[in-house]
């Protein structure tokens, strides 16, 4: 069961976009940082444990030429063996900055050098594997770029071809040992999963055909792909084989937000978020789930969901049009 | 974001617009024929060709600002004149209908019907006049031919784009408050209930499959809704039952439109750039709508037909208290184009404004009565 508890009130209001909440806990200095993007400006801010907002920062997207200003698609913390660093997707290219958003220490323009007329330009899909950082782009193309422990020498070492559409969600882990080496899996608007092998070169090891939806979020985590779809599905794969092991009809819209570890959070646009509880079946060792927890967010359509402690004992989403972020924690 | 937004956007704001209009000439009492005449001269103007060729070029989103003024040309393109708070509330209740329609959606492709929905109405209105029936079938075939074969995925694109277009605005309309399909804070309902969308299952079900692609077990959840299947699909032909009524003519039972100011989002203009910077976007959008209303043929009012002005409040006092009580975060403040050192392109633009024959205004003790015509006049 959970309850819910103090929400925190943000200056902008969510927009309605996918994956649209990242938390960065630091339990050693007893913080949760929350990063929602409003539009053309993302809001960072820290709390208390009981919800209680402490600091607030406002960052915008680089401006470029256009009619308007440039949209943020993504903000994302990225957390590297040495540092973290906060990540900025926008229309125009991908910006990357010290952990409290206070200095920029790179950017990267986007090149539209053979986008049509009509195709829109914009990066999307952030996550850290290693001391690299991924992001994805409206081609398909997934940038890798390599970290340094400190500093801003950050360098592009690689762009991995895999999809023909737009990215919308990239999920890494920490490999898993000697028969499991995937460690990270790109998504996109078709639906199809990539699912790589990072290294000095990243490796494709399997792809995962979609089927007619886009797949807007995807998770990883101990050998399991969980995706989500625009048609209310929650997939589940075995990430070395990319076998289907569970579909679940979760959700009557398309889902916009997952979280995993160790229970699986998912939101939709239909105002629910649900919990499940993820496990492998002793004699076969497949992948079960069985459903723990529903929540409604009256009449919200949430946009972003995640779990704000590594137990999955609360959760904090945000919702389109929403000016605050909602939590809840289990009793 | 998606730069197929603009066309989905301006038709269905402009079918609202319409069925707003229509419902006023009726409360207001005006004469059948001129009614018709003010509803084809719009019609007319909104689907001129030359107008529609600028319309489907791939673009940005413009400000709601820059669209207003093209609204308030294509409403003055008759014999009817609106003064700037009927203008206001007229703007307010497209904006919140399409918004509430685009929400509701239950497939992002969806919004395709809305707009079919939008122009089947529309064409209602002017079946007697073959001529701009064909201009409508014209636009009508090209929404089918470029927007049919679009991905899921690049639907959700133009749908997210939509909605940022219409983030923050919360204002209260009293049919919708009646029908409690928006709550008092000005938020709109989304129902857990009622038929899922096309192509998606009913939640609740869990199917687990071993190696071989078996499925091996199978659980139940509740998951708090009371969803039904999808009776069928809308049909995305020119003619076809849409299936869905987002979009239909829900003016015609003749109800009342009352906007209600107060208790609107407080967020509005705090963040929204475009309303506290100087507008230094302001050329860009100037080349907008010169090239947009380049493309309108406003016909000169010729004849013995004089003009009327239509009342979108119930009197002229309730609509002069309107204007003198809007709140300052709502005006809609038509673009400020004194900045503008591009002298060819205001010059031109005087030229295209003053093709248009716009009978004297009657201006309003506001502030915020200027609008783009008379500072024209001004340069």
């Amino acid at each position: 069961m959970f309850r819910w508890e103090r929400s925190i009130p943000l200056r902008g209001s969510a927009a309605a976009l996918c994956n649209n909440l990242s938390v960065l806990q630091l339990p050693a200095r007893n913080l949760t940082h929350f990063g929602v993007v409003h539009g053309p400006s993302a809001q960072l801010l820290s709390a208390a444990p009981e919800g209680v907002p402490l600091a607030q920062r406002q960052l915008h997207a680089k401006e470029g030429a256009g009619v308007s200003p440039p949209l943020i698609t993504q903000v994302h913390w990225c957390v590297l063996p040495f540092r973290v660093l906060l990540v900025l997707a926008s229309h125009r290219g991908i910006q990357m900055y010290e952990s409290d958003g206070s200095t920029m220490v790179y950017w990267h323009a986007l090149d539209s050098g053979d986008a049509t007329p009509v195709q829109a330009v914009f990066a999307r899909g952030i996550a850290a594997s290693g001391h690299f950082i991924c992001v994805g782009t409206w081609s398909g193309r997934v940038l890798v770029f390599d970290i340094p422990a400190k500093g801003p020498n950050i360098v592009l070492s690689e762009e991995l071809a895999g999809h023909q559409t737009p990215i919308t969600d990239i999920a890494t882990e920490p490999a898993q040992g000697q028969d499991c080496v995937a460690d990270m899996v790109t998504a996109d608007d078709s639906g199809l999963l990539c699912v790589w092998q990072s290294g000095p070169e990243f490796t494709l090891l399997t792809r995962i055909p979609g089927f007619g939806v886009p797949c807007p979020s995807v998770q990883l985590w101990q050998g399991i792909i969980a995706a989500g779809y625009g048609n209310g599905q929650v997939h589940l794969y075995e990430a070395t084989t990319g076998n289907l092991h569970v579909q679940i009809n979760a959700h009557a819209r398309a889902i916009s937000a997952l979280d995993l570890a160790p229970e699986l959070l998912s939101a939709a646009e239909d105002t629910f978020v649900h919990i499940w509880k993820l496990s492998r079946s002793p004699e076969s060792s497949y992948i079960e789930v069985e459903h723990c927890h529903g929540e409604c967010v009256s009449d919200t359509q949430v946009c972003g969901a995640r779990f704000c402690d590594s137990s999955g004992s609360s959760f904090a989403v945000t919702g389109y049009d929403l000016a605050e972020i909602r939590r809840f924690s289990s009793v | 974001m998606s730069m197929r937004t603009l066309p989905l956007l301006f038709l269905n704001l402009g079918g609202e617009m319409l069925y707003i209009l229509d419902q006023r000439l009726r409360a207001q009492h005006i004469p059948g024929d001129k009614a018709r005449k003010v509803l084809n001269d719009i019609i007319s103007t909104m689907f001129n060709r030359k107008f529609m060729e600028e319309l489907f070029k791939p673009q940005e989103l413009y400000s709601k600002k820059a669209l207003r003024t093209i609204y308030e040309r294509l409403a003055h393109a008759s014999i009817m004149k609106l003064n700037q708070a009927s203008m206001d509330k007229l703007y307010d209740l497209m904006t919140m209908a399409f918004k509430y329609q685009v929400l509701l959606c239950p497939r992002p492709k969806d919004v395709l019907l809305v707009t079919f929905n939008h122009l089947d109405t529309i064409k209602g209105f002017i079946r007697d006049s073959p001529t701009i029936l064909q201009q409508v079938d014209e636009t009508f075939r090209q929404l089918i031919e470029i927007y049919g074969g679009l991905s899921a995925g690049e639907f959700q694109l133009i749908r997210q784009t939509l909605l940022i277009f219409f983030q923050d605005l919360h204002i209260r309309v009293s049919m919708f408050l009646k029908d409690k399909v928006q709550n008092n804070n000005g938020r709109f309902v989304l129902p857990v209930s009622g038929p899922v969308p096309w192509g998606t299952e009913l939640p609740g079900l869990i199917r687990m499959f071993n190696n071989k692609g078996e499925e091996v077990k199978r659980i139940e959840f509740k998951h708090g809704g009371n969803y039904v299947r999808a009776p069928k699909e809308g049909s995305f032909e020119l003619y076809g039952d849409r299936v869905l009524k987002l979009g239909t003519n829900m003016y015609s039972l003749n109800r009342p439109v009352e906007t209600h100011m107060s208790g609107s989002s407080k967020n509005l203009a705090s963040w929204t750039q475009e309303s506290i910077a100087p507008n230094p976007l302001a050329k860009e959008e100037l080349n907008f709508l010169a090239r947009l209303m380049g493309g309108m043929e406003i016909k000169k009012p010729s004849g013995p037909e004089p003009g009327f002005r239509l009342n979108l409040f119930t009197s002229d006092e309730e609509e002069e208290q309107a204007a003198l009580t809007r709140p300052e975060e709502l005006s809609h403040e038509v673009i400020n184009i004194q900045a503008t050192q591009d002298q060819q392109r205001s010059e031109e633009l005087a030229r295209i404004m003053g093709e248009f024959e716009i009978t004297e205004q009657p201006r309003l003790n506001t502030s915020k009565g200027d609008d783009l015509l008379a500072m024209m006049d001004e340069l």
